[in-house]
């Protein structure tokens, strides 16, 4: 059978269907276009792209990083003069609909701003300024908004950014679910990295900040829809600080360009973000089920609705991957930390065979990891 | 994590294998008949331990998989119907009827739901009593207990605005007509796990007695596979044919009394009921009997009711029956791919397509990039 698979022309046909042009077919958005698989990568390359593309929204990555040009630096006069020390700016904006707003470990406030802290983070850049857009359904109770503030304010001050612009709408009852929040984030790149999801090479480690799963199994349980009752909280934190030790570890080996990619995989879990980097880097991720640390209550709740945890969102993790001869140093550094103490090796960059991610299963198997397809639906028996 | 770590275990697994690769080198065609086994021998990887002359047939034990592309669009034209709440199991959201899915009419503006339970669907009734709250009803003999507990518990409550729209079907008629199936050859069973836990081990004496094939209750975990698959070689090198119960555990010889009456109370089998790439297989559907008709959307609703043939490109019927493998179909990882699925094998994980698509492709892979198949 194995021989049959393998001489079959049906690989070739299957991986020409899939790097065919993005194109939307659907007619309406459905509840897959939000859910991080392929069809909102569709609906990204497909639509947005299509219509609004540039060189520094092409690259998708989760921020747009680009220089100051040098003319706007000299109508801001009181810029350094020399155009050697050229500044880099991450900037990036993300919406949050959490429902519910208040879980385990966080609320919507909590991760409107680590969300945003992180997305500039995983480009190597020191969060600066956030601004703050709330849509609000008429009948909200203030004091559940003013506890989202100051979950919001202590999560900046962890953070160490200042929202420093906002704006508020309100809408007439139904009009949206209770409340939504978007962050916008700027921030500026001091090191001399590189971090792209496009750089994953040969030989690269792949290093996962943490166990996998917790927001996401966490928010299925506390919509309470389950009767399940856990001690599980999410994992929702800004990550600046960890990729701040990262970068300086590889400093101080004179590496600041051993950290190939950096991403947090958020929606669509480890699975689908792994998969973003093995396309963009045309490269295949080997990944061990065995090293990837996962709670047992974020297992069990996970059996329970037949989800598969590596497509589980995660909301205070990263995934890193660097030049193996520095993996070792820097996963001791990440160790070192709040957000990083279960951090670990979970595989390795190979170059064939291109944009796949394979996982050997802990039964002595191996499966390919594809991106999610659609809603992560519950089996039925 | 106890209970589950336990049936995953990689070194007894290899064990079991080099047992199983000892036992024959003659070649075996062994069909595992539940959708929960494809998704496991895919997930875990157990085709690349088993040696090359056994190889698994993937069954029609997809509940979703088997429901034609009529009876989707009848659920839809319910779910389009003004005033309608429709509930669901997440499986069957996405099943490509005639023209779209659930998925899309509910994008489109219908009331589509996803419960994990039919009670849940009775709880959304009890809660919207100006709303007809209907309930895709679908599966084997695992799910329609829970749906026929439903029913009792509507009628006990006298909840009005609930109803049913019934799919449900039976395994072993559908065993009976693969089995009569001149096109098939096939040399022994994993038998469902869940099913047995409800119906017992009895319904499929039949099996040795008639057709001379073993049959073995099988668990879902990848080492209960594994050793099923054992226990069929070895009956068949010593020239035995029985049934035998892997899934001691939870599967029982009279099965669930209990569940077992609640469907009889509820149900009853219907003359025919068609299966997607199958056709009609004589009392092999269930549905509700006389007393419990207001409960049934049929009656309730206008349905469109039409049967409707399946795309020509589309080959789930041979897929199906262990005939065509999924890759011998022309549309498969083309046209036909988990995002927008031709036929209905690809739309549940469940389903021999989705699990070829989703996590087939190893032999290549461990070909080109030296990972080495284990075994």
């Amino acid at each position: 059978m194995a021989s049959e698979f393998t001489s079959s022309p049906l690989f070739q046909r299957v991986e020409r269907a899939r790097r065919k042009k993005a194109r939307i077919k659907d007619t309406h958005i459905t509840l897959a276009h939000g859910s991080g698989g392929k069809a909102m990568h569709e609906l990204i390359e497909g639509l947005f792209l299509d219509q609004l593309r540039n060189p520094l929204l092409e690259k998708l990555e989760d921020q747009a990083v680009f220089e100051i040009p040098p003319s706007a630096q000299n109508t801001a006069r009181n810029t350094a003069q020399n155009s050697d020390s050229s500044v880099r700016l991450a900037f990036t904006t993300d919406s949050y609909v959490v429902s519910p707003i208040f879980f385990p470990g966080g609320d919507i406030g909590r991760l409107a701003v680590s969300g945003t802290v992180n997305d500039l983070a995983m480009s190597g850049a020191r969060p600066l300024y956030l601004s703050a857009g709330f849509i609000i359904e008429e009948g909200f109770p203030i004091e559940d908004l003013k506890r989202i503030l100051v979950s919001m304010r202590a999560t900046a001050q962890e953070a160490g950014v200042e929202i420093v612009t906002g704006d508020t709408k309100v809408v007439q009852r139904g009009g949206a679910d209770r409340i939504f929040i978007n962050t916008s984030g700027i921030g500026i790149i001091g090191h001399p990295v590189r971090i792209s999801a496009a750089r994953a090479q040969p030989g690269d480690k792949v290093i996962l900040s943490g166990s996998i799963g917790d927001h996401g199994t966490t928010i299925m349980i506390a919509r309470g829809e389950l009767g399940l009752e856990t001690d599980l909280e999410s994992d929702a934190a800004p990550l600046n600080s960890l990729v701040h030790e990262i970068l300086e570890e590889t400093t101080r080996f004179l590496r600041p360009d051993a950290i190939h990619c950096l991403r947090d995989p958020t929606r669509g879990g480890v699975a689908t973000t792994l998969n973003e980097i093995a396309l963009a880097s045309e490269v295949c991720i080997q990944i061990n089920e065995e090293e990837i640390p996962l709670r047992d209550e974020v297992k069990g709740a996970c059996e329970l609705l037949g989800l598969d945890p590596l497509y589980v969102a995660n909301e205070g993790k990263l995934i890193a991957i660097v030049d193996a001869e520095i993996a070792e140093p820097v996963l001791a550094r990440m160790r070192s930390t709040r957000y990083g103490r279960d951090a670990c090796v979970i595989g390795e960059v190979k170059a064939e065979p291109q944009g796949i991610v394979v996982m050997a299963t802990t039964f002595g198997g191996t499966r390919i990891v594809d991106m999610l397809t659609g809603e992560q639906l519950p089996r039925i028996c | 994590m106890k209970f589950i770590d336990e049936y995953r275990q990689s070194d007894l697994a290899r064990t079991l294998a080099d047992k199983i690769a000892r036992l024959t080198e003659h070649p075996l065609k062994i069909m595992e008949v539940c959708g929960g086994h494809t998704h496991t021998i895919f997930k875990y990887g157990i085709e690349d331990l088993l040696p090359p002359n056994v190889e698994m047939i993937h069954g029609p034990g997809c509940p979703v998989c088997v429901i034609p592309l009529g009876r989707v669009d009848d659920a839809i034209s319910i779910a389009q119907t003004a005033g309608v709440i429709f509930t669901t199991f997440g499986d069957a959201m996405r099943v490509p009827g005639s023209q779209n899915s659930l998925f899309h009419a509910k994008a489109a503006g219908a009331d589509v739901r996803m419960v994990y339970s039919p009670l849940d669907a009775l709880k959304i009734a009890k809660k919207n009593p100006h709303h007809q709250v209907v309930f895709f009803a679908l599966g084997f003999e695992t799910t329609s207990p829970s749906t026929a507990m439903t029913v009792l518990q509507a009628a006990k409550d006298g909840v009005e605005n609930f109803s049913i729209f019934c799919n449900h079907i039976t395994i072993i008629p559908a065993l009976k007509a693969m089995l009569d199936s001149p096109d098939l050859q096939l040399d022994g069973f994993v038998g469902p796990g869940h099913v047995s836990t409800v119906i017992g081990l009895r319904p499929y004496e039949f099996v040795p007695r008639q057709y001379g094939k073993p049959l073995v209750v099988s668990g879902f975990e990848p080492l209960d596979i594994l050793q099923s698959v054992y226990l069929i070689i070895k009956q068949i090198i010593e020239g035995r044919a029985e049934v035998e119960n892997q899934y001691g555990r939870a599967a029982m010889r009279d099965g669930n009394p209990k569940a077992l009456a609640a469907i009889c109370e509820v149900f009853e089998p219907c003359p025919f009921f068609e299966w997607r790439g199958l056709g009609s297989i004589a009392h092999s559907g269930m549905k509700l009997r006389s007393q419990y008709a207001m409960f049934d959307a049929e009656t309730k609703f206008q349905i469109p009711g039409l049967r409707i043939a399946d795309p020509k490109a589309c080959q789930c019927g041979e897929i199906l029956k262990g005939v065509k493998k999924p890759w011998e179909c022309k549309v498969f990882g083309t046209a036909c791919t988990p995002e927008t699925p031709i036929g209905s094998c690809m739309v549940s994980s469940e389903g021999a397509c989705a699990a070829y698509y989703n996590f087939g492709r190893l032999s290549k892979i461990a070909e080109r990039s030296g990972l080495g198949t284990k075994g």
